[in-house]
């Protein structure tokens, strides 16, 4: 995801004036990164759009937006998403850490990871950019064990049709049409639009991700408790 | 009605309905061919993407759909719709789903047509390319071949839900607010797949392409249409064989003027590809007249047709509108057909899975009464011996066995080769692969052991320490040799 310095603006919390959406998943293990870049792939087709060239008079003409099935191996399930490999392999990234902190905090695996869209605002020195995010989606997954191959089997299944309803919840979400940032000129371009990819543009966004303990609680806040009390002899 | 839109504006609005109803078509038809579909992007605007986005035009899918339309747009009253349905090698068909594109007459004249309008447009289009993965058809689709195939019809006019059966699901995709009414997007698909036999739901394995040199015209039963709406079974890429009169190119002659700019051809001439086709002298009459019948009301409900026949339709649609979408894939499941074999004394009743006439019927999925038997769900008590296999040897058999088997430590098997049965006692191999697949967890490794030992080290350490206080020095000694 496009790296960026951003405060959040002073007495503003996340929540004003953004949009936030939160999915819930359960699913195994091996499940989990599939499931993750379904639903925000999904997302980030309906927030690219074609590179933009802009020409005189500040007009602006838009690249072209391929698509692709994506078949998932563990879930009976398939998929669009955006024919980037760029974009791909980013949303890779962040979800192979996700998975990965999620199988090294223990057998309950529960966490969430965060796609949140944004505007840059440009501050005067010395104050660095402000970043306001606009929409704000939220995978809540629960990680289960299972014990035998028969209910993977049964797993897939059910998972596929839960991703079936997330897709479902999402192009809802879309189609109410609400708040956009407006097409930017071509000097706010990188205020709106992550122009950094080279064939197509999202929507400035970043990916952030929590993990929690089967108690809520983060785990650092566990690992601390379970040191005191072995030391407690 | 349309006095506040300019003429360019009109023209502009016009265009780009109709080729999203061309483009919703195609990405509805393609999803059903069978196959994944790529395609890449592209940075720099080659101007023949209709709404920044690459879909492939079939031709032939094309044709039909603007043979269907005949030169009229979407509107209200008159729908477009893309009817998906299965047909097996047998000759039985069903409907498996409608989508409409509809118009309505709430206007949204505030809207900016040239600009908003089209992002919208290609973001339904978007959502379009979703929606169509997740219902069910698309993985029946995805699994056609020799067994049954997928059709697709196009009709324009009402839309015809009775072939759907009952308790048929809606899924919306989008809408789109435009100054002369909003676009709107649904499927309508069949969740009671009752008359699907063992046969569909096998695997198919290799995915049939769906591509074929001939055409055929199905004269099915489903329908009716008159046959020539009816659309073949295969597409095929035929550039030649389409009609070439001039009622064919009539229709994209309208728009010829009104390109701007930024996408400077979006001619699909019949049989061409990107080609620009000559122009004929007169306009297409069918915007004209299409005019003029745009005052027909429609009454609120979703799919409500004007016509009597339908009022069954509208009841049903009214209780399935609001319906959420449940599980569209339940029905997949593959029902097993008994089969008992001839001189078979056994009552039907008593049969068990066991003994039905399938390969490796021991590794079907077992039945619900039998979960008390199930080591998983009953955990055996922490074994005595050392081996978790002898462990997993000694507990109670599950759904296979129905003799109790007490084994020594270790079981002679009898070698019974593949597809043998026999009635009286179990397959020993069948129950002893079943165990051995589910082991019980190592008890090193369950909880209570590991707290209870953690508890006896936590008590031994202060000896262990007085122990190691005691060798001081010949750790330190050791210490020095390894420096």
């Amino acid at each position: 995801p496009h790296r960026t310095c951003c405060r959040t603006p002073p007495g503003a919390t996340p929540a004003m004036n953004c949009r936030a959406e939160v999915l819930e998943v359960s699913v195994e293990g091996r499940q989990v990164e599939e499931a993750m870049l379904a639903v925000l792939h999904t997302v980030l087709l309906h927030r690219s759009t074609g590179k933009f060239h802009y020409k005189k008079e500040g007009t602006y003409s838009i690249g072209t937006v391929g698509t692709q099935d994506v078949d998932c191996d563990f879930i009976d399930f398939a998929y669009v998403r955006v024919s980037s490999e760029e974009l791909d392999r980013a949303l890779r990234k962040a979800v192979g850490e996700f998975k990965d902190a999620l199988r090294n905090s223990g057998s309950d695996g529960m966490g969430q990871i965060s796609l949140e869209f944004y505007q840059k605002k440009k501050s005067r020195w010395p104050f660095s950019d402000e970043c306001i995010p606009w929409e704000l989606w939220t995978i809540k997954v629960n990680v289960v064990n299972l014990a035998n191959e028969q209910e993977r089997q049964i797993c897939r299944e059910k998972v596929g049709e839960k991703l079936c309803e997330k897709i479902i919840n999402i192009v809802e979400v879309m189609n109410r049409h609400e708040y956009l940032p407006k097409m930017p000129t071509q000097s706010e371009v990188d205020n709106v639009f992550d122009t950094s990819l080279k064939d197509v543009q999202p929507y400035l966004y970043k990916i952030s991700y929590q993990i929690t303990d089967s108690l809520g609680t983060s785990v650092t806040t566990t690992m601390r408790r379970l040191i005191k009390d072995t030391l407690a002899l | 009605m349309d006095t506040d839109l300019s003429s360019q504006d009109r023209k502009d609005l016009d265009k780009f309905i109709k080729f999203f109803a061309l483009k919703t078509v195609q990405v509805i038809v393609q999803a059903r061919l069978g196959e994944k579909i790529c395609t890449r992007s592209s940075s720099s605007p080659t101007g023949s993407d209709w709404f920044n986005l690459a879909i492939k035009d079939i031709p032939e899918v094309t044709h039909e759909a603007k043979k269907a339309l005949a030169g009229q747009l979407p509107a209200v009253g008159r729908s477009m719709c893309v009817e998906i349905s299965l047909k097996t090698s047998e000759g039985d068909s069903m409907e498996l789903e409608i989508w409409c594109l509809e118009m309505n007459e709430k206007c949204d004249k505030e809207i900016k047509v040239s600009y908003t309008v089209y992002n919208r447009l290609s973001l339904l289009l978007k959502s379009l390319l979703a929606i169509t993965r997740v219902t069910p058809a698309y993985r029946l689709s995805r699994k056609q071949g020799h067994e049954y195939v997928i059709l697709y019809r196009i009709y324009f006019g009402e839309v015809q839900l009775s072939g759907l059966g009952e308790g048929f699901q809606t899924v919306r995709v989008g809408t789109v607010g435009t100054p002369v009414g909003t676009i709107t997007l649904s499927c309508a698909y069949r969740i009671n797949l009752a008359f699907m036999s063992t046969r569909a739901g096998e695997d198919n394995g290799a995915v049939y392409p769906s591509v074929e040199d001939s055409q055929e015209v199905c004269t099915t039963s489903f329908s009716t249409s008159p046959p020539s709406q009816l659309s073949s079974s295969r597409l095929s890429y035929q550039p030649a064989a389409l009609g070439v009169g001039s009622a064919d190119m009539g229709f994209p002659v309208l728009f010829a003027g009104g390109l701007n700019a930024a996408h400077p051809h979006q001619l699909i001439g019949p049989g061409k590809e990107g080609g620009v086709p000559p122009i004929p002298s007169q306009p297409a009459h069918g915007t004209q007249a299409d005019q003029e019948r745009m005052c027909t009301p429609l009454d609120g409900v979703h799919y409500s047709a004007a016509t009597p026949s339908s009022s069954e339709d509208t009841e049903t649609v009214s209780n399935s509108s609001e319906g959420k979408c449940g599980s569209p894939h339940d029905l997949l499941e593959t029902i097993f057909i008994r089969k008992v074999g001839a001189f078979v004394n056994k009552p039907i009743n008593q049969v068990t899975m066991a003994n039905l006439d399938i390969p490796f019927a021991m590794f079907a999925p077992k039945n619900v009464e039998l979960e008390d038997n199930d080591p998983m769900v009953n955990p055996p008590d922490s074994p005595e011996t050392e081996s978790p296999l002898q462990g997993s040897l000694h507990s109670e058999g599950s759904s296979g066995s129905s003799t109790g088997n007490t084994h020594d430590d270790f079981v002679m098997i009898d070698f019974k080769p593949a597809f043998s049965k026999d009635d009286i006692l179990p397959m020993d191999l069948g129950t002893f692969y079943r165990e051995f697949q589910n082991p019980p967890q190592l008890s090193s490794l369950s909880i209570d052991i590991g707290a209870q030992s953690m508890a006896e080290d936590l008590d031994s350490l202060p000896e262990k320490l007085a122990v190691h206080e005691k060798n001081v020095k010949e750790f330190d000694a050791f210490v020095e040799t390894l420096q």
